[in-house]
């Protein structure tokens, strides 16, 4: 996983509420064997026509919204499916950062195992930053966990220390965890003894 | 004394292998599920890294979502990508020495159907699989969850999962469901009153009447559909229904095992006195058949409602969304729901593709023709289901009606396989979500139980099921 800590680029509304994992990456992109390449699917009902031509009064056709590396969503962003084909998606198509006052549980999970730093604020925070996407430059510092806008206001923002230690220092989760192999060996040895029935 | 503890805090608890510093918690998996929508790209993962599984014996493979339901699925699958897709599952299940059920296994069927039904899914268990219905497994108290697939491959890797611990949420229904209604309409009803994210963080446990006079079949519906309510796992405690359930499949303890399983399943209980979180208590004596209006689970009413008016919200957000669902569903504010006519009906998938939703569907529809203007499919979850099902003669209701009976697969709940809703048609679906495009891109969904789909196809429109069987 890429290290995030600041992170300088446009930021892009979706102010709707409860956007959800089909809109982001609807099923037929789910064929793929490969983690790269879905940055053309993100959105792609809403993106394109039926006749896959772009719609131009979506965001994220025009200028300088297609360089867009912040999303600001309404609540419930990234709810349904576990597909981690969306924040694929979102990665690819240059996304690091959603912003939105409520995330679904997975696919908040999902994006922080891609480098994609979410960031919770009260839904009045997220209306005042989305108030000045217009497509000037805001910038989110990890270390600091501080948002500045284009007009020089500075957010804070909390995150789990785990969460944040590992994107700032770009960990490998499985590395992290087979350095306690040993206590999931002594834990199987333990339930086996106890729950020999799991082990047949 | 000991603190009193959820069964959501005994699970946990009981799986925690090592707690770091900054409050995260190695959890231990005891059943892997998977299939092949969100495995491949984590094996490419170990292989790169060139890392082996940790341990082979709690995963299970099957293939299910890209599965076409037709009968000649054996011979070919057009979709090359499906195809591709299926065959990685079966190649990379036999390279690391996962079990894998191949598609032409009687076994074979939807991941979340074949887990209970093998008796692989017991009380107790940490479950895994990457897919959000996972959720569905809790039925048997189980703390069962979807997961990406960066978690299956840390997964497969390690058998353990790094996790924040959720708030335990409380759901009680008090009373007995009303004739007529169905598990699939009160697991609705809740969602229609906690909303998609009323239990984004939590852990739910079903308490009540409701929940506990319902077969295991029903507790799974409920169970399953707990994600719509943005809670990752539901949970019921396991009950002389669960071990009766249990009892005799394949995999479940055998002899001595069984007794010393039984004896410690009872444990798996709420202490009187723990606290919950969130506590939501409704009235099962109010629920009617319900039937979803909109493009989020949320958008839920009673078939006797209608269309909700946007004109008079007060919260702009809700506002603007009800207008947008309506402009998607093609639906005028204030129509009745019963009588919006439907071009398809869908009866399967892992919330009611089980022997007990098709009995429930056959036992609508018998003696009756499904309406000149509908498609109707039925489609069981597994070709266990299939086979009690034409064990049962429910099969020769369904085609005598004019059904289609299909293979097992996930099929029209989400068309990864050739079953696609086309733009604009409506369909009456017992699967879990009424997402835009979801169906098919432009097909528009209406979530209901088995029940309520029989009733829509008979009629040709949404209607209350109560009225076509007291015809």
């Amino acid at each position: 996983m890429d290290k995030f800590t600041v992170l300088t680029g446009v930021a892009a509304a979706l102010p709707m509420v409860n956007i959800d994992t089909d809109m982001i990456m609807p099923k037929q992109f789910l064929k793929t064997i490969k983690r790269t390449g879905l940055g053309t699917a993100a959105f792609f009902d809403m993106r394109y026509d039926e006749s896959e031509a772009e719609r131009p009064e979506f965001i994220l056709n025009q200028a300088p919204y297609r360089q867009s590396k912040i999303l600001l969503a309404g609540r419930n962003f990234g709810c349904g499916s576990s597909r981690e084909h969306a924040p694929w998606g979102l990665l690819d198509f240059g996304f690091r950062c959603m912003i939105a006052p409520s995330f679904a549980d997975i696919f908040y999970n999902n994006c922080f195992k891609n480098g994609i730093l979410c960031v919770t604020l009260p839904e009045e925070q997220v209306e005042a930053l989305t108030a000045q996407a217009d497509g000037s430059d805001f910038t989110v510092d990890l270390d600091k966990l501080e948002i500045t806008a284009p007009d020089g206001s500075v957010t804070t923002f909390e995150l789990d220390p785990t969460r944040r230690h590992n994107m700032l220092n770009g960990l490998d989760d499985i590395a992290l965890t087979l350095e306690h192999l040993d206590k999931i060996k002594t834990f199987e040895a333990k339930q086996q003894a106890e729950q020999p029935w799991l082990y047949t | 004394m000991a603190q009193p503890r959820t069964l959501y805090d005994k699970l946990w608890d009981s799986h925690a292998v090592h707690q770091d510093a900054g409050g995260g918690t190695l959890i231990y998996i005891d059943l892997h599920l998977t299939h092949e929508v969100t495995t491949p790209q984590a094996y490419e993962g170990l292989r790169l890294a060139n890392r082996r599984m940790h341990r082979t014996d709690k995963t299970i493979a099957v293939p299910d979502h890209n599965v076409p339901s037709t009968p000649d699925r054996m011979e070919k699958i057009e979709d090359p990508e499906s195809r591709l897709q299926l065959e990685t599952l079966k190649t990379n299940s036999e390279d690391f020495g996962v079990e894998y059920i191949p598609m032409d296994d009687i076994r074979q069927g939807i991941v979340h159907i074949i887990g209970p039904e093998q008796g692989l899914t017991q009380p107790g268990k940490t479950i895994v699989c990457g897919d959000s219905h996972t959720a569905t497994h809790g039925a048997f108290g189980a703390l069962a969850f979807g997961i990406g697939t960066s978690d299956v491959e840390h997964t497969l890797a390690t058998q353990t999962l790094s996790m924040q611990k959720s708030k335990n949420m409380l759901v009680r229904v008090d009373g007995k469901l009303p004739v007529g209604t169905t598990s699939k309409d009160l697991i609705l009803a809740i969602i229609g009153r906690i909303g998609t994210a009323g239990g984004t963080g939590h852990v739910i446990e079903y308490q009540g009447e409701a929940f506990t006079s319902l077969s295991m079949e029903g507790r799974m519906t409920v169970c399953n559909m707990t994600i719509e309510g943005g809670a990752r796992a539901g949970l019921i405690a396991p009950d002389e229904k669960t071990f009766e359930y249990l009892k005799g499949k394949p995999r479940s303890p055998k002899s001595n095992a069984w007794e010393a399983a039984v004896a410690f399943w009872k444990t798996l209980k709420t202490d009187d006195d723990a606290k919950f979180d969130k506590e939501v208590i409704i009235k099962a004596e109010d629920i009617i058949p319900h039937v979803t209006w909109g493009t989020s689970p949320e958008d839920v009413l009673p078939i006797t409602a209608s269309v909700p008016n946007p004109n008079g919200m007060t919260d702009p957000n809700k506002k603007s969304g009800t207008e947008r669902s309506l402009k998607y569903m093609g639906l005028e504010a204030d129509t009745p729901l019963d009588g919006i006519p439907v071009d398809k009906v869908f009866i399967g998938s892992c919330t009611n593709g089980r022997i007990e939703d098709l009995r429930a569907a056959a036992s609508v529809i018998k003696g009756h023709k499904v309406a000149d203007t509908v498609q109707m499919l039925v489609v069981p979850g597994s070709g266990l289901v299939k086979y009690q099902a034409e064990e049962e003669g429910l099969d020769e209701i369904f085609l005598a009606a004019g059904a289609e009976w299909r293979e097992p697969s996930c099929s029209m709940c989400l068309g990864m396989n050739p079953d696609i809703l086309q733009p604009g048609e409506r369909c009456a679906s017992t699967s879990n979500r009424n997402f835009e495009g979801r169906q098919g891109r432009g097909g528009r969904t209406h979530l209901l139980s088995p029940e309520m789909a029989a009733a829509a196809a008979v009629t040709g429109h949404l209607t209350d099921v109560r009225k076509v069987v007291s015809q």
